[in-house]
């Protein structure tokens, strides 16, 4: 059974100098009550994959070819009014920045009950109820005191949890959380995430979560996909994917994860730099970093391919099957 | 996010440069024009308007050369006294345009020297500085430039005030505009004076004032230029504004605002060319300084916006 | 909210103080008083008695503070163009400035507001790029420039409103408003159309320039991404933080509009202040430039008071006394 299902999903923005694609040819699916990791370098296409499923790729950017389905429709499709309805009722959005995520001059309840009153027929003492509850569930102390304050009240960890109550309070069945610990301290970081990973179990909400961070993948998701330059270049579960990356480019972003025990002299980065959108080679757009190219790399890009489960596109395992 | 903020940096670097230069080319042609006009002004004109003895009152309230009755002798028609209204706009414009320099030299001068002492002394001195910018600043610059009129023309005798007028404009205008360059000059005097260089110049008993004048000036030419001519249009504007309201360029000596004061008297008469022509002078001659201002801006210090 | 309030009122009396220094000093060293007072033919005895009885023998400090004490109660003595007292000069002209004033900041926002808002929210619609147009020629524009052109165009070739003077006033005690007759209606028109169109145009830009700002943060992304009404994101989410900033700007405005009235009632022959206070300058009556200056700084200083108090109430992070949240 499948929630959403993203095909061959291309977002252009045109410029003066012709239209660069942000992101090309990207598919993924995801089934209720999934979580699935989002890797990359900043830059690689994981956030502008995200605001296409919600709808919300910025001007002049549009999405040049492929669909998104919703329960089998389209929504790509839809007219701006229908798209609106969807949002925060089937598909909501945790942002990056618990500091700028919420309106300054509006209390966090007013918040709160005007986006359960879009969705959901509730009366104003009802919403507040139900704003009250998820104040609760999201691990705000004495909620019933602190719905009537401002954003300013309370600290980034708190905000960020303020945040995800907005994004989960209408009950959407999918959210799409981009980078939710990145601005957060380090401390805070595992509790998001603990956090996150428990309503996700206890509502059956599906999850995509994007990071930089290979380390919260491996913690958080069931299946992940990395994307390099605008592609996904790997997909696959976690358990599988962490244990035996295909992509040389996984390999790299793996390696690049501090663990505890002996700690090697430097920790290992990929050296260079990806690509940026309308510079990108005519082959394997990681071939200029690929600790093992090979001639073709240069020439030929190569293709996602593999099994309904793993799939990776690199010319390395094409002629070593796994 | 990469996607979108690159592109619209393609957009906005070609929007940019396109648009700049535009504007840019256009305000200079406008203001070598004008500087030109009011530089050769006795050449260009066709009689002096100051010298009565040219005037033929027989000539008076001539329309414009193509209207109906217009005298092609008189390109933009005559005022009541039969002065030729190109030939007045010419001289006005000449003055309009001395007291706009002349009050941003006053201001700069004024701005830059109490930025370098405030900058440079620190303490009281500074801050009694920077409270009295702060009050100018919290009034609108015509009423300052108003008020110290007002207190010039109170301590001179009456009938010394028509020829003092130019000198009397020059001081309230100049007195009112040197905020901005104190504030410039003495923000880049702090960061020098905490260099090296200073610091060793102190310890070999040199006051270091010198060294640091040599080093602040270069660098905050550029800021001072962008303010200057953003200034002159301001300074020519309030000249404009004051001879207007009448305490400004006296009527034997007009400016471009004394005309189109005059003018405004016999609005009602029909005679609208006396009016009108001063007025797009000015208006062109300001838009073109505020234009050019704003690509100066753009070009030299993006932060000072 | 009460420290708050305290703080700023301290602070507007040492500006008070330090301008009413500025209008003694305008008092102490322009002209000398005793020889208006005198026969031409005086003795030094008689001359020093006068002085004496004046005050000007004591030291600069307290005629200082006898000249604050008296400005306190209104009492800026007599004009010297036409020795009448200058407190009942002001208040027969406070009325007709006031209302300009008035009406041009009220248009100003009634209009600046919903345009700055349209062009903001379609920016490249042919109507926003139209107003952005003429919005850059209104701010080129000289203020007396337009008056005149008005005046052309509405009273001269058109000849539909009066281009001079208040029309029929009413007195309500000692206030005189044209607010209740057609003619007074009729002459407000073109005087406050020229003072409001700088506002106008300013306002407008500001509010365009600051909710293009707003409209690009992340907390109306996140609206947007709730699924929230764009009528809500606009004018719930949107506009409240726009015109946080918009409040204070047109707070220092207003000031500038009762300075700009000055021209405007020149054009217009306004019976004001502002007419008054160019009689003054060009006459150096002194008593009545001094007098202006310290009423028109009152109320400077007591706009900005409530502009900042205003501020506080709008935004809920400069509640001074708002209790912090657990860290």
């Amino acid at each position: 059974m499948t929630l959403l299902s993203v095909e061959n999903l291309t977002v252009a923005f045109p410029g003066r100098r012709g239209t660069v694609n942000a992101i090309e040819n990207v598919s993924l699916s995801i089934s209720p009550g999934e979580i699935l990791g989002m890797v990359g370098e900043s830059g690689a296409g994981k956030s502008m994959t995200g605001a296409a499923i919600i709808g919300l790729i910025e001007p002049p950017g549009r999405i040049a070819e492929g669909r998104i389905l919703l329960d089998g429709q389209r929504i790509d499709t839809l007219r701006p009014e229908e798209m609106r309805r969807i949002r925060g009722r089937q598909i909501g959005a945790i942002f990056q920045d618990p500091l700028t995520s919420l309106n300054p001059v509006l209390t966090v309840g007013e918040q709160l009950i005007e986006t359960i009153q879009t969705h959901l027929k509730l009366s104003h003492s009802e919403a507040r109820e139900r704003a009250i509850d998820w104040l609760r569930r999201v691990g705000i102390p004495a909620p019933e005191a602190r719905i009537d304050t401002y954003p300013h009240q309370y600290s980034g960890g708190m905000r960020q949890r303020v945040v995800i109550a907005l994004a989960l309070c209408a009950e959407p069945r999918l959210v799409i959380a981009d980078e939710p610990t990145t601005a957060l301290d380090v401390s805070v970081q595992a509790q998001i995430i603990a956090l996150l990973r428990r309503l996700a179990r206890e509502t059956g909400v599906a999850v995509i979560l994007v990071t930089h961070d290979m380390g919260v993948i491996a913690e958080t998701a069931d299946r992940v996909a990395v994307m390099y330059a605008g592609r996904i270049v790997e997909i696959g579960q976690v358990a599988d994917v962490l244990k035996n990356p295909r992509h040389p480019y996984t390999s790299g972003l793996m390696a690049s994860i501090p663990r505890i025990g002996p700690r090697p002299e430097v920790l290992p980065q990929i050296e260079g730099a990806m690509p940026r959108p309308g510079n990108r080679p005519e082959g394997c757009a990681f071939a200029p970093r690929c600790p093992h190219p090979v001639e073709r790399c240069t020439r030929v890009r190569p293709a996602l391919e593999g099994t309904a489960t793993a799939s990776v596109a690199c010319h390395l395992t094409e002629e070593v099957p796994a | 996010m990469t996607a979108p903020t690159l592109s619209r940096a393609f957009d906005s670097d070609i929007a940019w440069s396109f648009r700049h230069s535009w504007t840019a080319r256009i305000s200079s042609l406008l203001l070598i024009i004008l500087f030109a006009a009011a530089l050769f002004a006795p050449m260009l004109a066709n009689q002096n308007p100051y010298d009565i003895s040219q005037l033929n009152l027989l000539d008076s309230e001539l329309p414009p050369a193509w209207a109906e009755g217009g005298d092609p002798r008189y390109l933009l028609g005559t005022d009541q006294q039969a002065r030729d209204v190109y030939s007045s706009i010419l001289y006005g414009l000449r003055l309009s345009l001395l007291v706009g320099f002349a009050s941003v030299a006053l201001a700069a001068a004024v701005g830059i020297s109490l930025g370098l002492l405030g900058g440079f002394v620190g303490g009281l001195v500074d801050g009694a500085i920077m409270r009295v910018a702060d009050i100018l600043l919290s009034f609108p610059a015509i009423l300052v430039a108003l008020l110290v009129n007002g207190i010039a023309r109170g301590i001179l005798p009456p009938d010394r005030h028509a020829e003092a007028a130019i000198w009397v404009l020059i001081l309230a205008i100049g007195l009112t505009n040197w905020v901005q360059y104190a504030r410039t000059v003495r923000g880049s005097t702090m960061v020098e004076r905490q260099k090296e260089y200073v610091q060793a110049a102190r310890i070999n008993g040199v006051s270091g004032m010198g060294i640091m004048i040599n080093h602040i000036l270069p660098n905050v030419l550029g800021p001072v230029l962008v303010i200057a001519t953003i200034n002159l249009g301001m300074a020519v504007l309030t000249e404009a504004t004051l001879s207007f309201l009448g305490v400004g360029m006296p009527a034997t000596q007009p400016s471009l605002g004394t005309l189109i004061r005059i003018g405004n008297e016999y609005l009602f008469s029909g005679i609208w060319w006396v009016v009108i022509f001063p007025s797009v002078v000015l208006v062109v001659l300001v838009l073109a300084v505020n234009l050019m201002g704003d690509w100066l801006r753009d070009v030299l210090n993006p932060k000072l916006r | 909210m009460l420290g708050f309030l305290i703080r700023r009122i301290i602070q507007s009396v040492f500006v008070m103080l330090a301008v009413a220094l500025i209008a003694f000093m305008m008092f102490r060293f322009m002209g000398d008083p005793v020889n208006s007072m005198v026969a031409e033919n005086a003795t030094t005895e008689e001359r020093d008695a006068v002085r004496a009885r004046l005050g000007l023998d004591q030291p600069l400090w307290m005629q200082y503070g006898r000249f604050v004490g008296r400005a306190a109660q209104g009492d800026f003595g007599l004009s010297w163009r036409n020795a009448r007292p200058v407190s009942t000069l002001l208040a027969e002209r406070f009325p007709a400035t006031a209302e300009l004033v008035l009406v041009a900041a009220g248009l100003s926002l009634l209009l600046g507001i919903p345009l700055g808002i349209l062009t903001a929210l379609r920016p490249n619609s042919f109507s926003a790029q139209t107003l952005q147009f003429l919005s850059l020629i209104g701010i080129s524009l000289p203020t007396f420039v337009t008056g005149i052109l008005l005046i052309l165009v509405f009273s001269v070739w058109l000849g539909w409103l009066p281009s001079f003077g208040r029309g029929e006033v009413v007195d309500i005690g000692w206030w005189s408003t044209g607010f209740l007759t057609l003619s007074g209606l009729k002459a407000l028109v073109l005087p406050s159309v020229m003072l409001c169109l700088f506002q106008l145009t300013l306002i407008m830009r500001l509010v365009r320039a600051e909710m293009m700002e707003v409209l690009r943060t992340d907390y109306i992304k996140f609206a947007r991404a709730r699924g929230l009404p764009s009528r809500s994101i606009n004018f719930r989410h949107a506009l409240r933080n726009t015109l946080i900033p918009v409040i204070t700007i047109f707070g220092l405005q207003l000031g500038g509009l009762i300075a700009f009235a000055i021209i405007t009632e020149t054009v217009f022959q306004w019976p004001g202040m502002g007419a008054l206070f160019i009689q003054a300058v060009s006459f150096g009556d002194v008593p009545v430039m001094a007098a202006y200056l310290v009423l028109v700084s009152l109320i400077f200083v007591v706009i900005n008071t409530t502009v900042d108090l205003l501020y506080a109430v709008l935004d809920p992070r400069l509640r001074v006394d708002s209790p912090r949240g657990a860290h």
